[in-house]
């Protein structure tokens, strides 16, 4: 029989998604009496709460309370955070507020419309306070404290060495600098939050359903919030997501608030956080200052690099931050054999909202930075970009290859993947045009860039943030356990549980192509369930759908699973065969003898003799049809005494190459033809990943192109709606040619990599660089919209 | 003429994908809350409540429409579609839906239903539109998912467009 | 985002709409599509106490041709228009315009006269009615009155209607001569525009230009096309400093001065 994993096995998800059958957070049943919630925000920056007065509000009827930090303070703990640092976070704001749009009193009312009504009647008095905005402004002793206990805005400061970048740069023929600013945006899913909550005052628990995606790390930081153990936490995810890009992690301090709110009433609560709220307060992407430096040969060889990146995260550290900072630290050489590097790692807060898990998560800011470089060391150098990117790559025969921070990079062929991009004529039809336009007097230019993209992270990455010294002492942190369960009933269906929150990924068709594989059946044999539920489900706290953990990690999991009761059912099956194990296969809905396939039992009669007739198992069976897989790779250790740390289970490779005009009319960068060549192993499902692709892509279109958190010096968010920030249209994203080439990973039993991040870091550097060639500028802030093209054009020697 | 005071809760009746029905509701209620949680069609979504997304769309008498920018006031005696209209009485997908799945034009799916409610119009309006109509009347939508490329692809097969 | 309490009504005639407005004044506002004033609403940036229904009032559903003068009444959508047999025929800018406003969703139920009463500095539909001299039709319990375009729309979002008026009909001047062009530049495809231009050629040696999106209202003015040149560049230092979040003044001018050519060049060879 065929196997269905690598094939375009269409999504068991989409027929009811298309009619409308959906289960999403907000579909799913409240309980008759459910109150709902409507949350006061801060309209500054920076501010005193003087008083909250609720008198008006109280006296409506419909209106059951409203609840402020005062209230909140006394039932509930501030939220944990990585740094030991004394910044303390409720789910509402206590005494002062530090950002614009912070929640600040919460309605709790009979309907949301009441609520909204109610929060018009709550009169807030305020002393605005000077805020600082600008992250390199925050960092100076004269900018105003958004924590006074922690005496600085600048909060973490490490620096690493690899190898001996004193050195190289002694050695250079040349020194070549530049700062990089990436920006703040969001991938804005078009579901907003949704949390509900009850609570049962009998044992102090907690019923929360969320959209939550995890890291379920997070669960804990909600508990202990609570002051209750986990267990009497429980959470239930929806079986549907309306999308999340990293962005639904940030609903936790909304589940531990619509909890408290539970408790306070005596009712469910339910919130709904609506558009307004979620482009002003949700979450955003850390924007990042990066100083780079290269020590280079005239030849254009990268000897060593120092970088100092300061990564603003507004006016909390949320839980797991300062991820982005560290996600990528093993990597943090990219695609290249750099030996030698010398990085500074510094945390700023700033009166804006909080910076938290994005798509991409570390990597667009990285590759911005370090593509760009790659980019100038040609102009300086007077070579061509492709070149030094050629001369710097990692070369195939030294996989798995151990990157200078520690990053064990799997496998993968990068000069084959960039010849097989650049070739077919590709790179010269973009030479053709770009002479062509030049010719006649239009701005085009042609771009490249080089990611080398992880998946899977290693729990323990983040705890390079801490000195070796302080990590001694903590001790080791590694690994990112994945499970997933497979049971069989006793007439042979086959059901599938695992440690992933649904958002669209199509995970419930490839884990049942995953266990239809193993078993000998058909994907549509194979129910798979993926709401969660934190009391009855499997899970540790590297569960939820993050990081392209899933093909690297729940994928395996379930791999094992399936395979672990495949080998239960060929020995049970052996037994009544009359054969041994070793002859035993499972295909075609059969479980049957190799050497004689005619002597065959169907699967669901198997199945029966281990519910049923436990008599008839083989010698010290353990009866049931229910395996857990559990995947924890050895190549995932803990940060090493030197900082050296595998951020990730394994490291595909992007390579993207773009030609880009500058609209001699309007301003606007438009894209001539895009080529995006990826290698991420063994492809499980052509068809979603394509998908995934294609949607990173567009995104790091919009990024490069069209979205941005805009604050203004004062504190003021300008990109309230979606008038303002600018998500693109289909009429905005351009086409792009996708191409592949497959070195299977090593590390993994089915041999696939992550894949549906890499756009998102590749787009914005591979852009930029193109509109950089365009104009011959070196400073590329992006997105690149008419407004700052318009400007670069008029400081560098005309518009038109 | 028919007038309700602010706080005056009033029933409302109209017409469901066929069906007659009809909820209490204050003059300020939504047509997509309505639908929603007063009369428990909950296939259509709400992603921006100002009119930009597209999530929301449904048709009044076959006219597509922002659900989130109608009262359900003016919805009252008017033939109103959701998405739960569109599948065959035993869930077969109808051609958009089938096309929809096999070019994997749905991740999430969140915003499809307002884009196959959309799409019902303008293709009964114009049953063999060009790629450039497609594509205008796609921007009326937000996708954050699919890079709209499978979109795309499965509205030029169900138009007939190779 | 749910809106604040309002009264509802929905007259069956422009009589009892006019009464309701005479009743109510300025509190009141006329709800027809919606697609601009619903979306406020709901962001609670407005707060009629009562709307007004109009969508169903059978007397202002004509799209009326009164010979030298196309009469579109208050209550027929952008699509509706767009679609009028006669519209390419008798009115060439509009069909130029419309499928640059909003998009197909919100050309369904937003109308043509809402666009001009909204009076937003870079619609489309105001830009057209002010570039082709068009006028509005105002109704209230004292009688009708017809406003020029050009005294209508006073400033953003401000119009020379008053509280106790609705609009109830516009007036397009019919062009029948086929030198017309509209173009506009947005972020994105049907978003408001940074800037929109209309052009309307006359006989072989002016032509009118409409500009939208550079100042509180439409700027139209009447150029001669020998002096092509000069007047686009008189035009573009003309206008005081309009900015936004996603324009500087310096770009729209630069815009301007890019694009007025090329439409005014459009409108001529669709004339010749």
């Amino acid at each position: 029989m065929s196997k269905r994993l690598g094939t375009r096995v269409v999504r068991k998800e989409d027929p009811a998604l298309l009619s409308g059958r959906g289960r999403y957070a907000d579909d799913l049943p409240v309980p008759a009496g459910t109150l709902h919630a409507h949350v006061i925000r801060s309209p500054h920056p920076h501010a005193d709460i003087v008083s909250i007065d609720a008198t008006a509000a109280l006296a409506m009827e419909g209106v059951w309370a409203v609840i402020t930090g005062v209230d909140i303070k006394k039932i509930s703990d501030p939220f944990l955070v990585a740094l030991k640092s004394p910044i303390h976070q409720w789910s509402l704001a206590v005494d002062r507020v530090r950002f614009a749009g912070e929640p600040v009193a919460l309605v709790v009312a009979e309907n949301r419309y009441l609520a909204e009504d109610a929060a018009e009647a709550v009169a807030i008095e305020y002393t605005p306070r000077e805020a600082a905005i600008d992250p390199v402004e925050a960092c100076k002793k004269s900018s105003p404290l958004l924590h006074a206990e922690a005496k600085t805005n600048e909060i973490s400061v490490r620096t690493f060495r690899y190898g001996d970048t004193k050195c190289a740069f002694e050695t250079a023929d040349k020194v070549i600098k530049l700062t990089v600013d990436f920006h703040r945006l969001s991938f804005t899913p078009m579901e907003c939050f949704v949390a509900v909550a009850s609570h049962n005052p009998a044992d102090d628990s907690y019923d929360c359903m969320a959209n939550f995606q995890g890291p379920f790390s997070t669960h804990p930081v909600m508990a202990r919030a609570l002051r209750v153990p986990g267990p009497k936490m429980r959470l239930r995810i929806p079986p549907d997501s309306g999308g999340s890009f990293g962005i639904k992690l940030s609903v936790f301090p909304y589940v531990v608030l619509t909890a408290l709110a539970a408790k306070i009433t005596g009712r469910t609560v339910k919130w709904v956080e609506d558009r307004a709220e979620h482009l002003l307060a949700a979450s955003t992407g850390p924007n990042r200052v990066t100083e780079i430096e290269a020590a280079v040969t005239k030849d254009g060889k990268i000897l060593g690099l120092r970088m100092d990146q300061l990564e603003d995260y507004g006016a909390f550290l949320r839980a797991p931050m300062p991820g982005p900072l560290y996600r990528m630290h093993g990597a943090i050489t990219g695609g290249y054999d750099i030996a030698n590097i010398d990085v500074t790692n510094r945390v700023v807060l700033t009166n804006k909202m909080p910076a938290s898990l994005i798509r991409g998560f570390g990597g667009p800011q990285l590759y911005l930075a370090l593509e760009r470089m790659v980019q100038r060391i040609a102009i300086e150098l007077g070579l061509e970009h492709l070149d030094v990117i050629r001369r710097n790559l990692v070369q195939p025969e030294k996989f798995p290859y151990r990157a200078a921070a520690g990053g064990l990079y799997d496998s993968g062929d990068y000069p084959r993947a960039v010849e097989t991009a650049v070739g077919d004529g590709r790179l010269d039809y973009l030479k053709k045009r770009r002479d062509e336009a030049r010719e006649a007097g239009r701005k085009y230019g042609i771009g490249f860039a080089v990611v080398v993209e992880p998946a899977m992270s290693n729990m323990g990455y983040l705890s390079t943030l801490l000195t070796p010294e302080t990590r001694e002492k903590a001790g080791p942190k590694n690994g990112a356990t994945s499970m997933v369960t497979v049971n069989v009933d006793p007439l042979g269906a086959v059901s599938v549980t695992a440690d992933v929150t649904v958002q669209g990924q199509g995970h419930e068709t490839v884990l049942s192509q995953i266990v239809a594989d193993r078993l000998g059946l058909q994907p549509g044999d194979i129910d798979v369930t993926l709401e969660m539920d934190t009391a009855k489900d499997q899970w540790s706290i590297a569960a939820g759908t993050y990081s392209c953990r899933f093909t690297p990690g729940t994928a395996v999991a379930a791999h094992m699973a399936a395979g672990q009761l495949a080998d239960k059912l060929k020995r049970i099956a052996a037994k009544q065969l009359n054969v041994m194990a070793a002859d035993v296969e499972l295909a075609d809905g059969k479980i049957r003898s190799i050497s004689n396939p005619d002597n065959a039992l169907p699967f669901g009669r198997v199945a029966g003799t281990s519910h049923w007739s436990p008599v008839m198992l083989p010698d010290g069976m353990v009866p049931a049809l229910s395996e857990t897989g559990v995947w924890n790779p050895p190549e995932l250790e803990p940060p090493s005494s030197d900082d050296r740390i595998n951020t990730s289970l394994t490291y595909g490779f992007v390579f993207d190459m773009c030609g880009i005009e500058i609209d001699p009319v309007t301003y606007q960068v438009k894209v001539d033809r895009y080529t995006s060549m990826h290698d991420a192993g063994k492809i499980l499902n052509p068809l979603i990943a394509d998908g995934q692709m294609r949607g990173a892509f567009a995104q790091g279109i919009a990024c490069a192109l069209y979205e941005e958190f805009v604050t203004n010096e004062e504190g003021a968010f300008l990109t309230g709606t979606f008038a303002d920030y600018l998500v693109p249209t289909v009429s905005e994203v351009p086409p792009v040619e996708m191409l592949h080439i497959e070195s299977p990973s090593p590390f993994t039993p089915l041999g696939a990599k992550g894949l549906a991040e890499g756009n998102c870091m590749s787009v914005p550097a591979c852009i930029a660089n193109a509109i950089a060639d365009a104009l011959g500028v070196k400073d590329v802030r992006l997105p690149a919209t008419p407004r700052r093209i318009h400007a670069l054009m008029a400081s560098n020697g005309g518009v038109r | 003429m028919r007038r309700v005071n602010k706080d005056e809760k009033s029933r409302i009746s109209l017409t469901l994908n066929g069906r007659k029905m009809a909820a209490e509701a204050e003059p300020r209620m939504l047509l997509s809350d309505f639908l929603r949680h007063s009369l428990g069609a909950t296939g259509t979504h709400v992603g921006c409540e100002h009119g930009v997304c597209g999530c929301c769309t449904v048709q009044i008498d076959g006219t597509a429409v922002r659900s989130c920018l109608t009262l359900a006031m003016q919805a009252e005696g008017r033939d109103v579609k959701t998405v739960e209209s569109l599948a065959g009485p035993n869930g077969r997908l109808n051609t958009l839906q089938q096309a929809f799945q096999k070019h994997h034009a749905l991740q999430c799916g969140f915003c499809t239903p307002g884009i196959l409610m959309s799409f019902t119009d303008f293709l009964s309006r114009n049953p063999k539109p060009t790629e450039e109509e497609l594509r205008e009347v796609l921007s009326g939508h937000i996708c954050r998912c699919t890079g709209y490329a499978g979109i795309m692809a499965a509205l030029k097969e169900a138009v007939g467009i190779s | 985002m749910k809106p604040r309490p309002f009264d509802y009504a929905r007259p069956d005639t422009i009589d009892e709409a006019v009464a309701l407005l005479a009743e109510r004044g300025d509190e009141a506002r006329i709800l027809a599509g919606g697609q601009s004033l619903m979306a406020m609403m709901n962001l609670r940036l407005a707060d009629p106490s009562m709307l007004i229904d109009i969508a169903r009032i059978a007397e202002l559903g004509h799209i009326r041709d009164l010979g030298d003068t196309i009469e579109v009444g208050a209550a027929v959508t952008q699509n509706r228009l767009l679609a009028w047999p006669d519209l390419t025929a008798k009115l060439p800018l509009l069909a130029a315009a419309l499928p640059f406003v909003g998009h197909f969703q919100t050309r369904n139920k937003g109308t043509v006269c809402g666009s001009i009463a909204h009076a937003d500095p870079s619609s489309e539909i105001p830009l057209s009615l002010a570039t082709l001299e068009g006028s509005v039709v105002l109704r209230s319990t004292g009688g009708e009155r017809v406003v020029a375009a050009k005294d209508f729309q006073i400033d953003m979002m401000t119009t020379a209607r008053r509280g106790d008026e609705m609009i109830t009909a516009v007036r397009f001047p019919v062009h029948t001569g086929r030198g017309v062009a509209f173009r506009e530049v947005a972020r994105r495809h049907g978003d408001f525009a940074i800037i929109a231009i209309a052009a309307v050629i006359e006989g072989k040696d002016f032509a009118q230009i409409g500009i939208g999106g550079m100042a509180g209202k439409p700027l139209v003015q009447r150029i001669v096309m020998k002096e092509l040149k000069s007047e686009i560049e008189a035009l573009a230092t003309g206008f005081e400093d309009y900015e936004d979040l996603h324009a500087s003044a310096a770009l729209r001018r630069d815009i301007l001065r890019n694009l007025a050519p090329l439409v005014l060049a459009e409108a001529q060879a669709c004339a010749a």
